[in-house]
């Protein structure tokens, strides 16, 4: 286990019920005040691995690996000792601030109830903290929002708001599940700017979640491309993004369906062509090969992880592609 | 807010217009409704009959007669009874009413409770034993008739079981004022109170498991765990609180309908004079002014507790109160 590492995650399992696995195998791990980029198409396994690392996957799943975070192993621990760090020293959001704050309280109330959860803070300190963590995202009034409901705040506040809470008690991992996803866009670049300035602010490190590449070639210190369950890719951001990067085919694609701020403008958006991933329908060997420009028959067994550069691995029998492919 | 009040005004008098016009339609356009006859007696002769109409004012229109109605009932509250002559209605309608409130108010005590014990538990055990053996308990509740289960629940506690100690202190069928004897009113109200809610435990209890189970999906909850609350707190706090919405739009309408009179059977088998039992003597007598009289009882009852829900509403949920 990596004891410098924040969350070092090993070979981790995520099934429920007698189904296959539907997170199979999946290893990273984020060093502290850093920001990892998790990405990969909707249905892939992101959600499922970040439930996992909170402690939340539902009956009947079962999870199976390690998670290591700073150096305790989490599948190790009771439910009490998990739901202590939980909201304490990891802290999540998620996609839709709307629905994920219950709609009968006011916002000051549920930031206060996870301080009061963690904290032996009694009432005038905690007010203070929530007022302070408030400002510290930019809300300009954060008394308003504090005494508003949920439904009473834009989706942009609302986020925000969440992430205050998130923070209310200091935790050492930050976990976004899709953070921006239901925001605007120039709310999505507040946002993001905001993880960005509260990685430094908070000393956390960031799990952020995301199926657009866009936004973590923003602000991601390294990245991990997840396909069907399993990592495809992972390494610095430089590595992916550079003009002459090498990438793996499933990141190709993926890069070519983002619009491109610079150079030539593509055609058109090309989604990678096939049905996105699925586990249950995985084939034998590489789960990518059904929608791969270059499978072969080499790709019939699984292709192990293997290194490509700076810290930078792939998990493809090919020494990877261009990161700008030829679709235009 | 004094607008919201003022609408409400004006929405129970319409409320109140609209049935009352429609009894007294419906009164007279009954076939044997005549009240004169039956006011002057069998046999009477056409003079007597006559007499009679003209001294109620059978004998003017009908717009006049429902003026005279209304006026006797809401201005001078003096309005008789057709059937028993000169007896006030306005009196037997309040003598009858604490009885019923009696009955319905520890009903509904025991309802709620019960219902939210029982709904909840179900559903913090969702699939196991103890939810199964809840829902059909709650299953059975709604399906035993109440009429019935008094009947079931008289023979044992007044004959059978009598002089038994378990049932040694129940009174004879009949309601006894609060006021006369706090214990002697809670005595002979406990049984008719959980006989009365047996039914609602089982709707009540079963309605809000399934709304806690869904509730239980939702986002918020998935936040409320993460951020490392205790199940039970997630469960009451988040999922119950936000339950609770439905839950009360629920009641306001039972407990309206029972006050008004819906609690009929369970005052007739248990021998409380009520408003349920009023409104029943009122219509097979075809008692046209104690008819009126107690219809326009429930439905204030009716208008006001739907004020108290939307009230109640506004206070459980803020999306209301904003009117979104
Ligand atoms: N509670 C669950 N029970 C069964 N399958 C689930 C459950 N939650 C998610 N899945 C399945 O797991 C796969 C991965 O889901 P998820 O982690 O949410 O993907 P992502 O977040 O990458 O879009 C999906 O195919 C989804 O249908
Ligand atoms: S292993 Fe084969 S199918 Fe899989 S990504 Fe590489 S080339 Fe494509
Ligand atoms: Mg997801």
């Amino acid at each position: 286990m990596d004891a410098e590492a924040v969350l070092d995650v090993r070979d981790l399992r995520v099934g429920f019920g007698r189904g296959v696995d539907l997170v199979d195998g999946v290893s990273f791990s984020i060093a502290p005040r850093e920001i990892l980029g998790l990405v990969g198409e909707s249905g892939s396994g992101k959600s499922l691995t970040s439930l996992a690392i909170m402690g939340l996957i539902p009956a009947p799943g079962r999870v199976g690996g390690q998670i290591g975070f700073r150096g305790t192993e989490l599948l190790a621990l009771s439910e009490a000792e998990r739901r202590a760090l939980r909201g304490r020293r990891i802290a999540m959001i998620f996609q839709d601030p709307m629905s994920a704050l219950t709609p009968v309280y006011r916002i000051g109330w549920q930031i206060a109830e996870q301080i009061r959860a963690h904290l032996d803070l009694s009432r005038r300190p905690t007010e203070t903290r929530v007022l302070d963590l408030l400002s510290a995202m930019g809300i300009a009034d954060p008394r308003r929002v504090a005494s508003a409901y949920p439904h009473q705040l834009s989706g942009g506040l609302r986020q925000r708001a969440m992430i205050a809470m998130a923070l209310s008690c200091d935790p050492d991992l930050l976990i976004a599940d899709e953070p921006t996803t239901a925001l605007d866009v120039t709310v999505q670049a507040q946002i993001l700017e905001l993880i960005l300035r509260l990685r430094d602010e908070f000393a956390s490190a960031v799990l952020l979640i995301t199926h657009d590449l866009g936004v973590v070639a923003q602000i991601a210190d390294r990245v991990a491309v997840m396909y069907c369950g399993r990592i495809a890719e992972r390494g610095p951001r430089e590595a992916m993004f550079g003009a002459h990067a090498r990438v793996h085919p499933y990141t190709a694609g993926l890069l070519g369906s983002i619009p491109r701020l610079h150079g030539p403008r593509v055609a058109r958006l090309a989604a990678i062509p096939g049905s996105p991933p699925n586990a249950a329908l995985r084939p034998p060997g590489c789960a990518f090969s059904p929608r791969c420009a270059h499978a072969s028959a080499r790709c019939d067994t699984p292709p192990p992880i293997v290194p490509l550069g700076d810290a930078h691995e792939i998990a493809c029998i090919l020494p990877a592609v261009a990161a700008e492919p030829d679709h235009v | 807010m004094a607008g919201a009040f003022l609408r409400r005004l004006g929405q129970t008098v319409f409320v109140l217009f609209g049935i009352s016009v429609l009894v007294f339609a419906v009164f007279f356009a009954t076939p044997g409704a005549d009240p004169s006859a039956r006011i002057a007696g069998r046999g009477a002769s056409p003079e007597t009959l006559a007499a009679v109409r003209h001294e109620y004012g059978f004998d003017r229109s009908m717009p006049v007669q429902y003026a005279m109605l209304m006026k006797k009932l809401f201005i001078t509250r003096d309005l008789a009874s057709f059937v028993d002559r000169g007896e006030r209605v306005i009196p037997e309608v309040l003598h009858a009413a604490p009885v019923t409130m009696s009955l319905v108010g520890g009903a509904a005590v025991i309802w709620v409770f019960a219902s939210v014990l029982m709904g909840t538990l179900a559903a913090a055990t969702r699939g196991s034993l103890l939810d199964r053996v809840l829902m059909i308990a709650g299953l059975i509740g709604i399906s035993l008739p109440v009429f019935w289960l008094g009947e079931v629940v008289n023979l044992f506690t007044q004959s059978r079981l009598h002089h038994s100690w378990a049932f040694s202190w129940v009174p004879g069928l009949g309601y006894v004022p609060f006021s006369t004897s706090p214990i002697g009113w809670f005595k002979a109200l406990v049984l008719p109170w959980c006989t009365l809610a047996v039914l609602f435990v089982g709707i009540y209890g079963r309605v809000l498991r399934a709304d806690l189970v869904a509730t239980m999906q939702e986002d918020f909850i998935r936040t409320a765990r993460a951020k490392g609350l205790s199940p039970a707190r997630v469960l009451l706090r988040h999922g119950l609180r936000t339950s609770m919405v439905t839950f009360v739009s629920l009641f306001g309408l039972d407990f309206a309908q029972l006050v008004g009179g819906g609690a009929l059977l369970t005052e007739v088998v248990f021998g409380l004079q009520g408003v349920g039992r009023l409104t029943y003597q009122a219509l097979a007598n075809l008692d046209l002014p104690l008819v009126m009289a107690t219809v326009m009882y429930s439905a204030v009852f009716v208008v006001l507790a739907n004020a108290l829900v939307d009230i109640l509403y506004a206070v459980l949920d803020p999306r209301v109160r904003d009117g979104r």
